[in-house]
């Protein structure tokens, strides 16, 4: 079985994001940039499930710039066998990757897509779901556990209330979520081995998607900075303040 | 190593120091001990063999390469650095450089690995920096030689696997031409360690003696073979130029921590109704400290690039040496003056760095060797 991993290149999580002076975005310039950490983790699940016998190959794919390469170098260094880069300049939406990633399942036809639960920097938590859609298969988003077994895969998600087991058949679409796994460093032999692995180069146009945005993005703000909080003498004035001032009661 | 390449590689081994090393360094201080599953971690993350060459399973970096990962090591304890440097040098370029195939096929890839740790054992009780004065003898016996002597303050000898061992194989020499390198392993009957030595500084990384009692080796387990007997302080002095930028790379790493840390304080910590940082006389610390660690990295930098190219870089390897480790040793010191009392207790970290590199300017060649050695390459360069 194939495992299909989508992989975003995002800020690393350890920068302070600087809003740009005219408000037309975040500031990205002399910026690190990484792979989105939910992404190291569905790679990894991935990687422990060829390790454990369960799937024959791990197969990276990012839509970005051509520096996106860069995250699909350190997916190979973990482990995927094989990349594929889908370059695209300039802003991605969630529905523009799943098309694009649903043309990958159709060449490369995986038994399971692991994508992270969300990237770190736009954050939709929408990219698994929509694949799914277009795919017509099951889903099982925000998940802790994955275990396959007889052409199904019994995951356990993080939901509000707690934890959820469902059963999806495969192929399936799974999202992965922060406790799925720890994922590995990329160790420097595996680094200098992920030199020889392949890495193919895709155009939006071999699959015939467009991926012009349909949304346009209005004004970035930054949060508003916090002001000094107050301390007050009774749990009563306290009552008092979050109905009157606060307003929150 | 193509340049991407290199920035990926440099770019995990700076979180592995973040997220895996630094987050240990009190422990290891505490407990003088690395913890071993650690050591496994970093067996893993290929740093045993950075400079082994990939033929042997290392990574094969070049001297700029290398220096630019010691860089980033040395933004932790020097104690994990320790742990890696000798495989990675001493213990490990005198086969690089003169071992027969044999010898290379038998020890780098183990070396490399991580599996074998190789220790250097030069110095001795009565010979440091005038190690050329080294009386352990190794007397010829048939195809066999056999050792007599101890060996003093060397690093990792409770773990090492492998000992380079020089002795004086020419009876009535005196000097560095009778001197032999031998490559002896470890529970070779005869070979016996000291107790761990205790130290100031640099806790988790441990030194002993080394003792040999009619320890007796083949003549095969001369560096380069019978072929390079009395060649061995040639073999070590080769190994030197490497060794010493790479000590040099580490003082910068340590000291660009340290300017770090005392940034991020003096920025935070108010005295007089403002930020200390706002003081000129602290100001005129950090500046004095930025600009000695960017001029030690410049000159490391240009000397591994003109290594690399293969110039003869003796006379500014020892330049580098000297100016990077007394450097750091500034930079401590005012790190710890920046930070205030503070910078006296061990939980801010400071004090323990400022007794951890004081090392650096007396291993590898004391400052004064190093003086030494650049005036004796000046007046050598002078003569033509
Ligand atoms: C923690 C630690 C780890 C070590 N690891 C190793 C190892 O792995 N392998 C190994 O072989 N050795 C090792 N050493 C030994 C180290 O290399 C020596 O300590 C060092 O070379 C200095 O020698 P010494 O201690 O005998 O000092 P000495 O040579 O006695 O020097 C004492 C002082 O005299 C000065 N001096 C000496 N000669 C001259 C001169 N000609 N001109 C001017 N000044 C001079 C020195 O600079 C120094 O200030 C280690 C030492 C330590 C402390």
């Amino acid at each position: 079985m194939k495992v299909l991993v989508p992989v975003k290149r995002v800020v690393d999580h350890n920068v302070k994001i600087r809003v740009k002076a005219d408000g037309s975005g975040v500031d990205l310039a002399n910026v690190k940039m990484s792979m989105n950490p939910f992404d190291e983790i569905a790679i990894e699940e991935a990687v422990r499930l060829k390790e454990a016998g369960t799937a024959d190959e791990v197969i990276a794919v990012s839509v970005g710039p051509a520096q996106a390469q860069d995250v699909l170098r350190t997916a190979l260094a973990m482990g995927a066998d094989r990349a594929i880069l889908i370059t695209v300049d300039g802003a991605v939406e969630p529905l523009a990757v799943a098309k694009l990633l649903k043309g990958v399942v159709a060449t490369e036809e995986p038994g399971l897509v692991i994508l992270g639960k969300q990237a770190i920097d736009d954050d939709c938590n929408q990219t698994g779901q929509m694949l799914s859609a277009l795919l017509g298969w099951s889903q099982a988003t925000f998940a802790s556990e994955i275990v396959l077994a007889g052409g199904k895969a019994k995951v356990t998600r993080e939901v509000d209330g707690g934890l959820q087991a469902i059963e999806v058949a495969l192929p399936a679409i799974v999202t992965a979520d922060l406790r799925l796994n720890e994922p590995r460093y990329a160790s420097l032999p595996n680094i200098m081995k992920a030199k020889k692995k392949p890495l193919d180069s895709k155009t939006p146009e071999d699959f015939g998607v467009t991926v012009a945005p349909r949304l346009s993005v209005l004004r970035v703000e930054e949060p508003a900075a916090r002001t000094a909080g107050i301390k007050v003498g009774s749990v009563a004035e306290l009552l008092d303040k979050l109905k009157t001032e606060a307003g929150v009661i | 190593m193509d340049s991407d390449i290199l920035g990926q590689f440099l770019d995990a081994l700076d979180r592995f120091v973040r997220e895996r090393l630094i987050p240990h360094e009190e422990e290891v201080s505490e407990t003088d001990q690395i913890p071993p599953a650690l050591v496994e971690e970093i067996r893993e993350m290929g740093l045993f063999g950075m400079s082994i060459p990939e033929a042997f399973g290392g990574l094969g970096l070049s001297m700029s390469e290398e220096v630019q990962a010691a860089f980033v090591l040395g933004r932790t304890s020097p104690a994990f650095r320790s742990l890696i440097g000798t495989n990675n040098g001493i213990g490990s370029q005198g086969i690089i450089i003169d071992g027969t195939p044999e010898q290379k096929q038998a020890y780098l890839p183990k070396l490399a690995s991580g599996e074998m740790i190789a220790s250097f054992a030069l110095t001795e009780p009565d010979a440091g920096s005038d190690a050329g004065a080294l009386r352990t003898s190794a007397r010829r016996d048939g195809d066999h030689f056999v050792l007599n002597g101890t060996k003093r303050f060397i690093t990792n000898a409770p773990r090492a696997g492998l000992f380079t061992v020089f002795a004086r194989t020419e009876p009535g020499s005196r000097d560095a031409a009778g001197i032999s390198a031998f490559l002896v392993e470890a529970g070779t009957p005869g070979l016996s360690l000291g107790p761990r030595d205790r130290k100031m500084g640099q806790k988790g990384a441990h030194t002993c003696d080394v003792m040999l009692k009619d320890c007796r080796v083949p003549v095969s387990a001369i560096i380069g073979g019978a072929a390079r007997i009395n060649q061995g302080f040639k073999t070590a002095m080769k190994v030197l130029d490497r060794g010493r930028l790479h000590i040099s790379a580490i003082c910068v790493g340590a000291a660009e921590r340290l300017i770090r840390d005392s940034l991020t304080y003096a920025m935070e910590r108010r005295q007089f109704g403002a930020p200390i940082a706002d003081k000129q006389l602290v100001q005129a610390m950090l500046a004095d400290s930025r600009t000695e660690a960017f001029a030690a990295r410049c000159m490391i930098e240009e000397t591994a690039r003109r290594k690399d190219a293969g110039q003869d870089v003796s006379t500014d390897a020892a330049c580098c040496k000297l100016y990077a480790s007394e450097m750091v040793g500034r930079v401590a010191d005012r790190a710890v003056q920046i930070h205030g009392g503070a910078g006296y207790i061990a939980d801010y970290g400071i004090e323990r760095f400022y007794r951890d590199v004081r090392l650096f300017r007396i291993y590898e060649g004391t400052s004064q060797i190093q003086q030494v050695v650049i005036a004796r390459g000046m007046m050598r360069a002078a003569r033509g």
